[in-house]
This record gives structure tokens, sequence and C-alpha cells, in this order.
């Protein structure tokens, strides 16, 4: 599954940054019917976390009201350079990953 | 009696509805004034997303496109041909549609796209609508944003362009409107909750909101078309390609916001 992530190249110590991630995901509400009229089951993104330098940072449930290819902005506190990962997964069990290196400097 | 009578009124309306298609023929041949793109006509925020390199969710099918340019099909990327998609597809996307000699007649940009797989790749043809056609679209489009639109309508692609006017003049459906009676005299007042917008291609292929998801200009028109409770033609008739190239000429000389966001 497509994904994108955004943060700044490089960011202070102690300073507070913004991840951006947008996944590529129909979100499917299990409410909607085909052209023939069959149900189409639900497939919602369900699961998404952010890990910085190993430790959890961030972590969202999303229901089946957040709209398709879902776009999430969240703040992070700058602790030291590691890898800022973003892992989820959707009611089928497919999983997604992206991932970006956060580079801290002494202010 | 009664039979002769509603022969009559019949007659009557046929004659109104004659009356007035060949009004809208006379009178829509002005261009609205001044020219204003697509994006003019949404809301701020609509505007702020689509001009957000990130936020912007055709963003994702640019991507897409990007690693599929570099990808092979039997052995052959679109790379190996046209080289670094920034240098060689930078305009291309504003001059479709196109008259194509090889194929014969006026392609939009999807067409070319797959008459390269199909021909070149030896794949097999990327469906209408599919994400790798419109991530395909979206990147190449990608490359000509800000540059102004210029469609030749001249040597063999002029019938093309004379059955897209013709089209554009034509009352269809339940509604009887032709696109000229929003586009051209209505554009922006509202309906229902919108704003009529000058019908012009600038951002496509785009996300639209209705829609969830990136959708070709074709889509778009089929859409316009099943508003006005028409038949809906088939992606890939004659009758859109030459409404595209149509409105396209109209539309001369805007610049090209694709991939646009669009509610």
């Amino acid at each position: 599954m497509l994904g994108r992530l955004q943060v700044p190249p490089t960011v202070k110590r102690g300073e507070v940054f913004a991840v951006r991630v947008i996944v590529q995901h129909p979100m499917e509400t299990g409410f909607r019917r085909d052209v023939d009229g069959k149900a189409i089951p639900l497939n919602i993104v369900d699961h998404l976390a952010c890990t910085y330098g190993g430790r959890e940072v961030f972590r969202v449930e999303p229901g089946s009201g957040i709209s398709a290819n879902p776009y999430f902005v969240f703040p992070v506190v700058a602790t030291a350079s590691g890898e800022l990962a973003v892992e989820w997964r959707d009611d089928r069990g497919a999983t997604g990953r992206v991932a970006a290196n956060v580079n801290v400097v002494e202010s | 009696m009664t039979r002769l009578l509603l022969g009559v009124g019949l007659l009557a309306i046929a004659l109104l509805a004659m009356g007035s298609e060949s009004r809208v023929g006379v009178e829509g041949r002005s261009h609205p004034s001044p020219l204003r793109e697509g994006s003019e006509f949404q809301s701020a925020d609509m505007r702020a997303l689509q001009a957000d390199d990130f936020a912007n969710p055709m963003a994702l099918w640019v991507a897409r496109g990007e690693s599929l340019w570099g990808e092979a099909r039997n052995g052959r990327p679109c790379a190996a041909c046209h080289g670094r998609a920034e240098a060689s597809m930078k305009g291309v996307a504003a001059r479709y549609p196109r008259w194509d000699a090889g194929l014969g007649r006026v392609v939009n940009l999807g067409e070319r796209i797959n008459a390269c797989v199909v021909g070149q790749q030896g794949a097999p043809k990327l469906a209408a609508e599919s994400d790798e056609l419109l991530a395909l679209e979206a990147y190449i489009a990608r490359q000509s944003r800000g540059m102004p639109l210029q469609v030749s309508i001249d040597g063999p692609a002029h019938a093309t362009w004379e059955a897209g006017r013709a089209l554009y003049f034509t009352r269809v459906g339940q509604l009887n409107l032709a696109c000229t009676q929003c586009h051209d005299r209505s554009w922006g007042r509202t309906l229902l909750g919108e704003t009529v917008s000058q019908g012009h291609p600038t951002g496509w292929p785009a996300y639209r909101l209705e829609w969830q998801r990136a959708g070709s200009l074709e889509r778009r028109l089929r859409a316009c078309f099943n508003g006005v409770r028409a038949a809906m033609p088939p992606y890939g008739s004659p009758d859109l390609v030459a409404l595209e190239l149509y409105v396209a000429w109209r539309a001369q000389g805007l610049p090209l916001e694709s991939p646009g966001v669009r509610r």
C-alpha cells in the first residue's frame, strides 16, 4: 500500500516538528453497493502508528467516518536523530510502512 | 378531436425545442470572458489543498506514476524511450488531445499512453480509470503544471474539433441541456451547493472529493451527461474525445494546474 511521509530535513533538539502522513486507501465503509447492487465489504485502515527511535509516539484507530486516502498531521518532539516510521494495517490484513530519518541538530 | 389537439400540441413543443436549439448554436459562439481556470470556482480550502504538494491527494497518484515510469513492462520502461519525464514530458499534457498520425485519429493523453503500453511495451492495455493509467497521466500532466493549454485544431484534427463543438451546443438528456447553457451563460451562478464553472479542463486528472479518488476528464464529462440525465458515452468513445478537444481549445492559454483537486 502506498503512503507518503513528510518530516523536516533537520530539526533542533527539543523542538516540536510536524509529521505529515497520507495513505492511499479506499476506506470502504461497508455501506456502499457496487453497480450490480452487491454490498462492498467493510475495509478501512483501522490501525496506524508512528514510532520514533523505536518508541511509539502516535497511534490512531480510524473508524469508517474517515475519508478515503486519510491524511494525518501530528506534532513530535525532537529528541535524538533516528528513524521515524509509520505503519498501518487495514481490515483485510494488508499492511504498509513508510519511514524517514529525522536529523536532530544541537541548537 | 382530442387526438388532433394532442398532435398539434406535440408539434408546437417540437418546434419550440428546435427553435431554442438553433438559438443556442448562434449565441453560444461567444467565449466566457475573462477566462477563469477551474480552481477559481473552488473554495479557498480546496485551492490550498491543491497547491500543497504533500497534502494534495493526487500526489499519491503522481508518486505511483513516477515509479511506473521507471518500471519495466516486458523489459521496457517508459524511461527507456522517453528518458527523464521532467525534461521529455514538459508541456506534453498541455497539447492533448492531439492528432495521432499512427492511430489516424485524435487521442487524449490516456489513449496515447495506452498506445505506447500496447505498441512499444507489448503489454495489455491499461483499463480506463485504473490507478495505473491515472497515475501515469497525473505524473505526465504534473510536468506541465503552469504551462498554457495549447491544443492544435488545424489539419486533420479540425473535423474532431467540429464534432466536439457540435456536441457542446447540442441539447441532451431529460433536462434538455447543452454544455453551453451552464458553462457559457451561467458560469459563476449557483447550482445547488456549487458554483457553476466555465468548464475548463485545466486540472485533470484530478482528485474529486465526490469520488474519493482520482479520475480523468472523461469521467468528469460522463458525470455531466449523467447530471442532465443523458446516456453517458462509454470511455474512449469518439464523442468524449471530441468534446475534450473542444473544451481544451476553449480554455486555450489558461495554465494547466494538474493534478487538481475538485469537489
